[in-house]
């Protein structure tokens, strides 16, 4: 899976593209908005090493304060699960509704519970 | 926006590989119909019909370039700017737009084009942007009215974007939405101050919406009548609203804010319409709009010609990047070895 995609799309590239940033690998950042959160997902940049792919993110996703702590992860570290495994994959809690504190409706009106 | 969110082979739902193509492209497609039926969103992985990936990629490239060439009109009044707080706002809305490209640009890459590829249609001349940016800034007012008028016209675009069915654009809309109305209202105040100003400042001001209100309302592209893909859009729930809708929005939005600058609209046949509901306006010059876009603005060919110098001028900041971290993680397996 190249951070680049569409293998389709490699054959029709025409000849003159610039291949000088085609080193870069792509970087997903991850944003901490203030203490006590977790990172969130913000987005995607493009840089030659994780120091550079800091300071990019910097500037890309904290020019208004967003956040006090960030992380890039090279995008091809992480594993994602499959689309098409979709319904199997989160089948397991389906029907099992007594893992939710809703289920238990006995309770109802008792103080504290 | 994930590598594995790039790779756009299209998966859906699970099928056998001995299934025929055509039983894979129904499913492919019932899938993807329950999901925009429900009002849903398409994430990258997601099986979807080719001429939807083709569709969203032309705007949001498009729309990427846009910001980009954006950047342009502006930059140029850095240096120019009447005060030191002026010019770091203005520092601070270029910056702002050159993050608004880099936001799209990734989203575009989920869809499986590469960056390079697409700044190479940009520099090559074979991608469209904004008719917009192809008109000079001509004085201080210019960054008042493009400011107030041409993202104010963005803005109005942009907001139903943040809805549109597909995720990665969907968010990038989102964060732009955000920073735009910074933008739009520091364009307000300039012409506020040069409304209030010496009647040669106001005149100056005057001048410049004068200049910039038609081209603004023309962003929102063409007539609905004349607007082929629109209707194929918004029934994939990317568009939310037709381009006439959104212009006769913005003129309403507008038609109050000039009263409060003391200035004026060129256009004599703005009126509210009861019937329809809608702001009308006079007729624009479509032709005009058409010639631009084909690459015959008044500065088409600068603004291509100074996006290609500041990408080859940069070409040796990007190769010493590579080569130092290329030898970075040399003398990392060095001290390892």
């Amino acid at each position: 899976m190249s951070a680049h995609g569409n293998p389709e799309e490699a054959a029709t590239e025409p000849q003159d593209e610039p291949a000088d940033s085609g080193a870069w690998g792509l970087w997903e950042v991850f944003v901490r908005s203030s203490r006590g959160l977790s990172h969130v997902h913000a987005g995607s940049l493009h840089a030659p090493d994780a120091a550079m792919a800091l300071r990019n993110a910097r500037d890309l996703y904290t020019r208004r304060n967003e956040g006090v702590s960030l992380w890039v992860v090279p995008a091809e570290a992480i594993a994602a699960s499959d689309p098409d495994a979709k319904g199997a994959f989160f089948e397991s809690p389906q029907g099992k509704d007594y893992r939710h504190a809703t289920y238990y409706t006995r309770s109802e009106g008792v103080k504290h519970l | 926006m994930t590598t594995k969110d790039s790779a756009s082979t299209g998966a859906g739902p699970s099928l056998d590989v001995s299934d025929s193509e055509a039983a894979r492209q129904a499913e492919g497609q019932a899938y993807f119909d329950r999901i925009i039926g429900l009002d849903s969103r398409i994430e990258p992985r997601d099986w979807m019909p080719a001429a939807y990936r083709r569709t969203l990629l032309r705007q949001i490239s498009q729309h990427a370039h846009s910001e980009i060439i954006g950047m342009q009109p502006e930059a140029n009044w850095i240096s120019r700017a009447p005060s030191l707080k002026r010019k770091a706002i203005l520092m601070a809305k270029v910056q702002d737009e050159a993050g608004h490209g880099l936001y799209l640009y990734s989203a575009a890459e989920t869809l499986g084009q590469s960056r390079d590829r697409m700044m190479a249609d940009l520099i090559g001349g074979r991608a469209r942007y904004s008719s917009i940016f192809n008109y000079p800034a001509l004085t201080w007012a210019d960054m008042g009215a493009i400011g107030w008028l041409v993202d104010g016209a963005a803005i109005c675009n942009q907001v139903p974007l943040c809805r549109a069915s597909y995720g990665p654009y969907g968010r990038a809309m989102v964060r732009i939405c955000k920073e735009e109305s910074f933008h739009q209202r520091q364009g307000f105040e300039i012409l506020l101050e040069l409304s209030r100003g010496t009647p040669q400042q106001k005149q100056m001001a005057q001048d410049a919406v004068n200049r910039w209100y038609a081209p603004a309302l023309m962003m929102f592209g063409p007539p609905d009548d004349d607007s082929p893909n629109s209707r194929q859009s918004m029934a994939w729930n990317i568009k939310r609203f037709s381009n006439d809708e959104l212009r006769s929005r913005f003129v309403g939005m507008i038609v109050e804010q000039v009263e409060v600058l003391h200035l004026t609209l060129p256009d004599d046949s703005i009126r509210f319409n009861q019937d329809t509901g809608r702001w009308e306006h006079g007729p624009l010059d479509w032709n005009e709009f058409k010639e631009v876009l084909a690459g015959r603005g008044p500065c088409n060919a600068q603004r291509l010609e100074r996006r290609r110098e500041a990408h080859e001028s940069g070409a040796w900041v990007r190769e010493a990047a590579t080569a130092y971290a290329a030898k970075q993680v040399a003398q990392h397996k060095g001290n390892a070895a």
